[in-house]
């Protein structure tokens, strides 16, 4: 399946150039003439172009972070275009030029046609369901006075929102991706909950009109205000097809007091060939921030896709009885590599953390835990629980953790419970004893090990993270 | 039922079972029994298919079809069932969730239709019953954190709600107290049927004073030494392995 994904990929993109050869598309190369002409083409008002440049800047001055444990090919920066028009994929006329085995995947993901036919970029017609799914979602929305829309409109008709919060939680100067995002960022989302208003239904990047194309430099922001609740999905289960290598998105959440900001993301990007070649590098920062008091916010992701994944949602515990939590599973399989985890930096008094990770390692995958528990000197009655388990299939992957506790107070109080584990063979024959195919008993097992995490996903959610868990350690055991 | 021939097992390239002949009718319960390292566990294992094992001769026959040439699933699908002596733990995984998985795999490889959840859980709770098992277990992870004597009567249970053709019991005793051991034997005796058949285990004759054996085998150094009826089982208890050995020794 692995070639057959590669070759999907690396011909769309053969196509994708020949039949669109726009004015559009600026030459390879970074500097800050293409920062201008993003910012320019995207019609940005004057603050906007100086936070980008200045985030340019800031980016020159620093280098590449070499911390992480993760191997890969150096990433040339000039050798990438910055901005291209949205592009036009070749259309293709109907499932059958699909790939069989990616349809295959996405019938075992029990995928409907019309998004099959979406997802592998399919012209579709004029009265494609989700359409009118669409408008009404967007009706229901405004009616609540929630602001929902892609980052490049937010910028033109809400300035004044957008203009208080980007960067607030992570600065432009904030990493060496951070920075080079916001210098170049392409487009993503925003979100605005208002006071009080609990948004009625989860809101999915899915529904959100012109999001096909947000580029390989996404920039995402949610504000909830005072007392408003919502859940936001990003992702998709089935596997994207994506021409860039390098991605470097940046999401920032802030609550407010009272507010609570629910953030599920699956992220199931193309992994590379058995031996990782092709795969996506995937470099994102992504933090929230509880600034008032009572404020949550709850990160859940479900990593299985991506080469290289280096991702920290975390969360900066501002207001006073402020709640955050990290729930993850990360699968690596084959050649994969990631380093992921959270950081939850305690300032607030009675301040609580949560942190569930689970990381499965198969193949020749390795699997880094990282996070920070971090308590500051005024975060009085601070409390922090992570429970960091890691499940080995084979003999030649491996998992790491690396948790830091910094603690500053002497009130607070800190947990932290590990574990290691192997699916045995033992466990796989009992299963098989039992009539469950090896397929079968494998993906039980590692849903059964990730079900604290799965708890946490929005049902629909849920239900397909737990097929695709078992879809990306198809062929890992014996 | 099952029709054993020379069956001759490798484990890490060291032969265990060393040419063993049984054959075992519907309806009936032959019994295993023998000194410890014998290779009754080891028959057991192989009969069901564990991967660490290696038939290097001989053949096994399920209901006239080739069951070493099968999948453990499949073996599993064709009616055998083993109820294992260190019952392995699944966290995260309910006992009825996989049970019901298991089961339904079963119905479909049968051609039969595969149960809903309130079908389930309705024979389910029956099943329990039979092995006095409280139904809070129904929603426990896969033996996890279970005492030795719930994790035999889990298997039971397993047996009950797969219901096979023919069940092999591995040192299914062991571990047991004398209450414990009483409901796993009532549970085994409730499901005997003229339609099924058992293989087993044991290190002691105690179990077999209430599953009642029509046949007991004598297993030594990878071989049947003897067989005979009940009685034999007796004969063992009192006078111990050795006796047989010296026998062997004596004709040998």
């Amino acid at each position: 399946m692995a070639e057959s994904i590669e070759e999907l990929v690396s011909r769309e993109y053969k196509y994708g150039f020949t039949t669109d050869i726009e004015t559009d598309t600026i030459p390879p190369g970074l500097n800050e003439e293409v920062v201008r002409t993003i910012s320019r083409k995207k019609n940005e008002p004057e603050w906007l172009t100086e936070w980008r440049l200045k985030a340019y800047r800031s980016w020159l001055t620093m280098t590449e972070p070499h911390w992480p444990n993760l191997t890969y090919t150096p990433v040339d920066y000039q050798s990438i275009s910055y901005y291209s028009a949205p592009k036009q994929a070749k259309t293709l006329e109907s499932l059958d030029e699909v790939d069989p085995k990616l349809l295959e995947t996405y019938e075992k993901l029990g995928i409907s046609l019309t998004e099959q036919k979406r997802l592998s970029g399919i012209a579709v017609d004029a009265v494609f369901d989700s359409v009118s799914v669409a408008t009404t979602f967007k009706e229901t929305l405004k009616e609540k006075g929630i602001i929902f829309c892609s980052f490049s409109e937010a910028v033109r008709e809400h300035p004044e929102l957008v203009r208080q919060y980007l960067g607030s939680v992570v600065p432009p100067t904030d990493n060496f991706f951070a920075a080079l995002n916001s210098a170049v960022f392409s487009d993503g989302s925003f979100c605005y909950i208002p006071k009080g208003v609990r948004c009625p239904m989860e809101l999915s990047t899915y529904f959100r009109i012109n999001a096909s194309n947000t580029g390989q430099f996404e920039r995402t922001l949610i504000v909830a205000d005072e007392g408003s609740y919502v859940s936001y999905l990003e992702g998709c289960t089935a596997p994207m097809r994506d021409e860039n290598q390098l991605h470097a998105a940046v999401v920032e959440l802030v609550a407010l007091e009272k507010a609570e900001i629910k953030y599920s993301t699956v992220q199931n990007w193309y992994a590379g060939d058995k031996e990782g070649k092709g795969g996506i590098f995937n470099f994102v920062t992504k933090r929230g921030k509880c600034a008032g008091a009572f404020s949550k916010i709850s990160w859940t992701q479900v990593e299985t896709g991506s080469a290289i994944t280096w991702k920290y949602p975390s969360v900066i515990l501002q207001g006073d009885d402020s709640i955050g939590e990290f729930y993850s599973v990360a699968v690596v399989n084959n050649r994969q590599d990631a380093d992921t985890g959270t950081k939850m930096i305690h300032l607030g008094r009675n301040t609580r953390s949560t942190i569930v990770s689970k990381g499965i390692s198969a193949g020749r995958g390795n699997n880094t835990y990282r996070g920070l528990v971090n308590i500051g000197r005024n975060a009085h009655n601070a409390r922090n629980y992570t429970q960091c388990d890691s499940m080995l299939i084979g003999n030649r992957c491996s998992a790491n953790t690396f948790p830091y506790i910094e603690v500053k107070n002497s009130t607070s109080s800190v947990e932290h419970e590990a574990s290691t584990s192997k699916i045995g063979e033992d466990q796989i024959f009992y299963c098989k004893q039992r009539g469950i195919n090896t397929e079968n008993a494998i993906s039980m097992i590692i849903n059964g090990f990730a079900k604290e995490v799965f708890r946490n996903l929005p049902m629909e959610f849920a239900v397909e993270a737990q097929k695709l868990l078992g879809i990306s350690l198809e062929g890992s055991v014996g | 039922m099952i029709e054993i021939k020379n069956l001759h097992a490798n484990v890490n390239g060291r032969e265990i079972l060393k040419g063993i002949d049984l054959t075992v009718k519907a309806g009936e319960v032959h019994a295993i029994m023998g000194p410890n390292g014998s290779g009754k566990s080891t028959l057991a294992q192989v009969l069901a298919g564990h991967p660490a094992y290696q038939v290097t001769q001989g053949s096994v026959l399920l209901d006239g079809k080739d069951l070493l040439d099968m999948e453990p699933e499949e073996r599993s699908h064709a009616g055998l069932f083993l109820a294992f002596q260190y019952p392995v733990e699944i966290p995260g995984v309910s006992n009825s969730y996989f049970l019901k998985a298991g089961l339904n795999e079963i119905r479909k490889a049968r051609g039969e239709e595969e149960l809903d959840s309130m079908q389930f859980l309705k024979l389910l709770k029956e099943k329990m019953k039979l092995v006095e098992m409280e139904a809070s277990f129904a929603n426990r992870p896969v033996n996890e954190g279970f005492s030795g004597g719930e994790k035999k009567r889990n298997e039971i249970l397993q047996m009950a709600v797969l219901e096979p053709k023919l069940a092999i019991l591995d040192e299914t005793d062991s571990g047991l107290d004398i209450d414990a051991l009483k409901i796993v034997a009532e549970g085994v005796n409730k499901l005997r049927s003229p339609k099924n058949a058992a293989i087993v285990v044991t290190h002691y004759q105690r179990l077999l004073n209430y599953i009642v054996p029509d046949f007991v085998h004598v297993l030594v150094n990878g071989r049947i030494v003897k067989s005979g009826g009940k009685e034999l089982a007796l004969e063992l208890e009192a006078n111990g392995y050795d006796t047989i050995k010296e026998e062997l020794q004596q004709t040998a």
